[in-house]
């Protein structure tokens, strides 16, 4: 119990005590012991595989299911017993403290559990057909009582750790209330294992726990393949731009501005999701730019700007295929529209500009500002957001210039990396970036 | 060969899909002789009939795909397995027929299968078929028992019988999934059905649980039981979907980014996807199981992707007409570019790998000094040089006359450069093609 200050020993000591002593109080009478040790076993099973939840350091199981059961086929002082069985748990992370604090919060709680449903009017003992519908009204009770005991004792304890000063000192920090919904959404399921009791006996709470730990090993499957995808994603636009020295990172600078425009002006979670990709994307067309366009010194004639212009399209043409990026796709698209029309590929103007297209066009100019050009080195970032003011209104869309530097003052921005080597013999550098709103490309006048 | 061309122009059915044909007719067989027999005796307990067969259109209604291009119906599945599994609703017996459980089932599946067919889905009769056989299996086996006393009143017997009998339900349905597969892709049998159980098995054990919760809650709560546990279903299929759904977009993204390097005008128009079908095809010929065969296939999209690093493209890319010193550094500049995702290392290593001749005593590539007598490149690596090499002499040409030249050219190469086993598997996957061009 190293490292913890004494008002948390106190505390995880003071609910190891009332538990302990309110189990002693009993009422002993009525209990299945052979009941009781099949839940208990139940209970350090089911701990064993609890999963981590990020960010953090706590755990899920579907233990509140088990001991909610209890509550209604052994009793109060029976179910606190099968919630102190959390302590045989056989997981490696959580130090002695935690899993004492765990057990004893279990069984606390589940001891509540027990008296409430017994308030409510609830026959302790296996329900049959004839407990339906009138155990609802108690088992709902219980589990209320269960769920909100056991969120106040966590909170305690995070209370009683915090550090001063940081954010995220409630158990809800990251998570939402939805963990409060989802464990009495489990805690529903206890009432069917101990409605199918009768019938099954101890499966009961296999059966109806297996659904659920599959959902979970998908969810987790999922979120490996989803952090997989981004990082091939950012590998792939990497690669992209490996070919031109200076704009390396551009593509994953341009996905966080983008992503903070987008939260600023409270964008739904999933076009968040849409707009980082889109971001990353943006100018993946640019490989159908020849070379010596990208390399050219001086003015360009009107087809090497034609070939510039059409960036867009020929990104648009790559990941037209990708199922998921509809909005992206406009974004990507129309992202060198100007407000006044006078942007490329189809000079759209004002509102007719997709959304996407205008926030990416404010993060795209912005990095490319901010970042050395081998015609000038980086601009700090107040000479950049004053260039975008400037431009606000002809090029860019005032409100979402306002939306990024309104994000960037509260959380900065993240430099590239100065280019402190000079380039190797792979590289090639841009000398003209298209990106860049205060060197615009100068095209000769062919008239 | 004339003779042969001309019985496959006749009966163009014969070749394909001939398994999926069979088991539909035998699905088909059984259906109207259950249905025959039902109509005969007239519908028992037709309310729960009724409440079974909407959980199972319901279920078939919500049915997902999973990865590989699978279906699958948990919900319909489990509501099926349930009602051929019933022993008592409340207090009331189930006493209803096999018969009548297959034509419920199948009812439901076909009411639930009307709004796909109406908004242009692929119908997916194979698959439809494949469920009702499973369930039908165990309804047989089990629906005469269901009167027995014993059964009825002992859970100890009843639990593990009717667990055993929900696990021979998705074997059955796994196997027949897996001969049509097998039979539509020409992949080896065994491998195939590995495969299978490997991708059914976590939604199965959700399924088959849900299905004894189904069938033994409704003894103690009635037909409620359904809509209960229905829901923890719900979210199990939830889950998948999500996990399906960025398997797709990924596979998707790959594809779509492999071709950056056509849009520069590194290599060819479609010469990637041309390569990574090839390649993917001549791996299931030889037996490679799925999760591999998704990384040769991300490894011959990509493989090319090191072109990308080089200032001064190679015009018409790295065919095998490039000197090898230019191959190797594409392939190791490639391999990088994927090393970065950190989740590909195995694909970044077919890709580094992929000129490596298939032995050869006179090259040694840098990473392989000092390392005498280490094993030669992957096999991903040997099938993306030998599918490349192809693709490189025939490109999108589709004559046979052409193809059985670039087959013979290869062959010519197997004593050190091309693996032999790959140019077989090359020549029949050819071969098979230039047939079905005709």
């Amino acid at each position: 119990m190293g490292g913890l200050s004494w008002p948390v020993r106190a505390y995880i000591g003071a609910v190891v005590a009332a538990s302990v002593a309110l189990v002693g109080l009993g009422p002993f009478a009525s209990i299945d012991f052979v009941d009781v040790a099949v839940l208990g076993f139940l209970v350090a099973v089911f701990e064993s595989t609890a999963t981590p939840l990020r960010p953090r350091d706590l755990s899920w199981s579907p233990n509140s299911a088990v001991t909610l059961a209890a509550a209604v086929l052994v009793g109060p002082a029976g179910a606190a017993v099968v919630g102190a069985c959390t302590v045989f748990g056989m997981r490696r992370s959580p130090s002695v403290a935690q899993r004492v604090f765990n057990a004893g919060m279990t069984a606390l709680s589940a001891y509540l559990a027990g008296r409430v449903f017994v308030a409510f009017g609830g026959n302790v003992g296996i329900p049959d057909i004839r407990s339906f519908p009138d155990i609802i009204g108690p088992f709902a009770a219980a589990a209320i009582g269960a769920v909100l005991a056991n969120h106040a004792l966590v909170n305690g304890v995070i209370w009683l750790n915090r550090t001063p000063g940081s954010p995220g000192n409630s158990l809800y920090a990251g998570l939402g209330v939805r963990l409060l919904l989802s464990d009495l959404g489990f805690a529903a399921y206890g009432l069917l294992i101990a409605a199918l009791w009768s019938v099954v006996g101890p499966f009961a709470a296999v059966l109806v726990l297996v659904p659920l730990f599959v959902a979970r090993w998908a969810i987790a499957q999922f979120a490996a393949q989803q952090r997989a995808y981004e990082a091939t994603v950012s590998a792939l636009c990497q690669a992209v731009e490996t070919k031109d020295f200076y704009t390396r990172g551009h593509s994953d600078r341009v996905s966080r501005g983008s992503v903070m425009i987008a939260r600023e002006i409270g964008m739904h979670n999933e076009r968040v999701e849409a707009i980082r990709y889109a971001g990353m994307l943006h100018d993946v067309g640019k490989l159908g730019v020849p070379t010596k366009v990208l390399q050219k010194t001086g003015k360009l004639t009107e087809e090497e700007y034609a070939a510039i212009q059409l960036h867009p399209l020929r990104g648009l043409d790559i990941v037209r295929e990708i199922g998921f990026l509809d909005e992206a796709m406009a974004g990507i698209m129309h992202h060198h529209e100007r407000i006044d029309g006078r942007g490329y590929p189809m000079g759209l103007a004002g509102d007719e500009i997709p959304e996407f297209a205008r926030v990416l066009a404010v993060a795209d100019a912005f990095d490319s500002m901010t970042s050395t050009r081998s015609y000038r080195g980086a601009r700090p970032v107040h000479e950049a957001i004053a260039e975008l003011r400037k431009w606000a209104g002809t090029q860019f869309d005032p409100a979402f210039v306002d939306a990024f530097v309104a994000a960037v003052k509260r959380d900065g921005w993240q430099h590239p990396q100065a280019p402190a080597l000079s380039p190797d013999e792979l590289t090639e550098m841009t000398v003209q970036d298209h990106d860049d709103p205060t060197a615009p490309i100068r095209v000769i006048d062919t008239l | 060969m004339s003779q042969h061309r001309h019985e496959l122009r006749r009966f163009p059915w014969q070749v394909r899909d001939s398994g999926q044909l069979l088991l539909t007719a035998a699905a088909g067989v059984l259906l109207v002789a259950s249905v025959a027999q039902t109509a005969g005796t007239g519908l028992r307990d037709s309310r729960v009939a009724i409440a079974f067969g909407i959980v199972i259109a319901f279920g078939e209604l919500l049915r997902l795909s999973l990865p590989g291009d699978r279906e699958s119906a948990p919900i319909g599945m489990a509501g099926a397995l349930a009602y051929a599994l019933l022993i008592k609703v409340g207090t009331t017996p189930a006493l209803h027929s096999a018969q009548q459980v297959v034509t419920v089932t199948a009812i439901g599946m076909l009411v639930g299968a009307i709004p796909h067919l109406a908004v242009g889905r692929p119908a997916r009769i194979g698959a439809m078929a494949a469920r009702l056989l499973a369930v039908a299996s165990v309804a047989f086996l089990f629906r005469p028992l269901a009167g027995n006393v014993d059964i009825d009143n002992n859970g100890r017997i009843a639990l593990p019988l009717m667990a055993s009998l929900v696990i021979l339900a998705l074997l059955v349905e796994s196997l027949l999934s897996a001969l049509m597969r097998a039979d539509e892709q020409r992949s080896r049998f065994w491998v195939t059905l590995v495969d299978e159980l490997r991708v059914q098995l976590p939604l199965g054990v959700a399924v088959g649980a849900s299905a004894l919760l189904m069938a033994f809650a409704s003894e103690v709560m009635g037909l409620f039981a359904l809509a209960v546990f229905t829901a923890p279903l719900l979210v199990t299929q939830v889950a998948f979907r999500r996990y399906s759904g960025i398997r797709s977009t990924y596979l998707q993204t790959v594809r779509a980014l492999a071709r950056v390097t056509e849009i520069g005008g590194y290599v060819e128009t479609g010469h990637s996807e041309r390569v990574s079908r090839l390649a993917v095809a001549i791996g299931r010929e030889l037996g490679i199981h799925e999760p591999e065969l998704l990384e040769l296939e991300y490894a011959s999209l990509m493989h090319d992707i090191g072109q990308l690093s080089l200032s001064d493209p190679i015009p018409g890319g790295a065919t095998v007409l490039v000197s090898r010193e230019d191959q190797q550094r594409i392939a190791e500049l490639g391999a990088e570019v994927i090393r970065q995702a950190k989740v590909l290392g195995s694909v970044a290593e077919i890709v580094r790998r992929q000129t490596e001749p298939y032995r050869d005593v006179d090259f040694v590539p840098d990473a392989m000094i000092g390392d005498i007598g280490s094993p030669g490149p992957p096999l991903g690596s040997r099938i993306i040089r030998a599918a490349n090499a192809f693709d490189d002499l025939v490109g999108g040409s589709l004559e046979p006359a052409r193809a059985a030249e670039a087959v013979h050219r290869l062959r010519l190469g197997t004593a050190a450069e091309y693996d032999p086993r790959v140019i077989e598997a090359l020549s029949r996957v050819v071969h098979r093609r230039s047939l079905s061009q005709l």
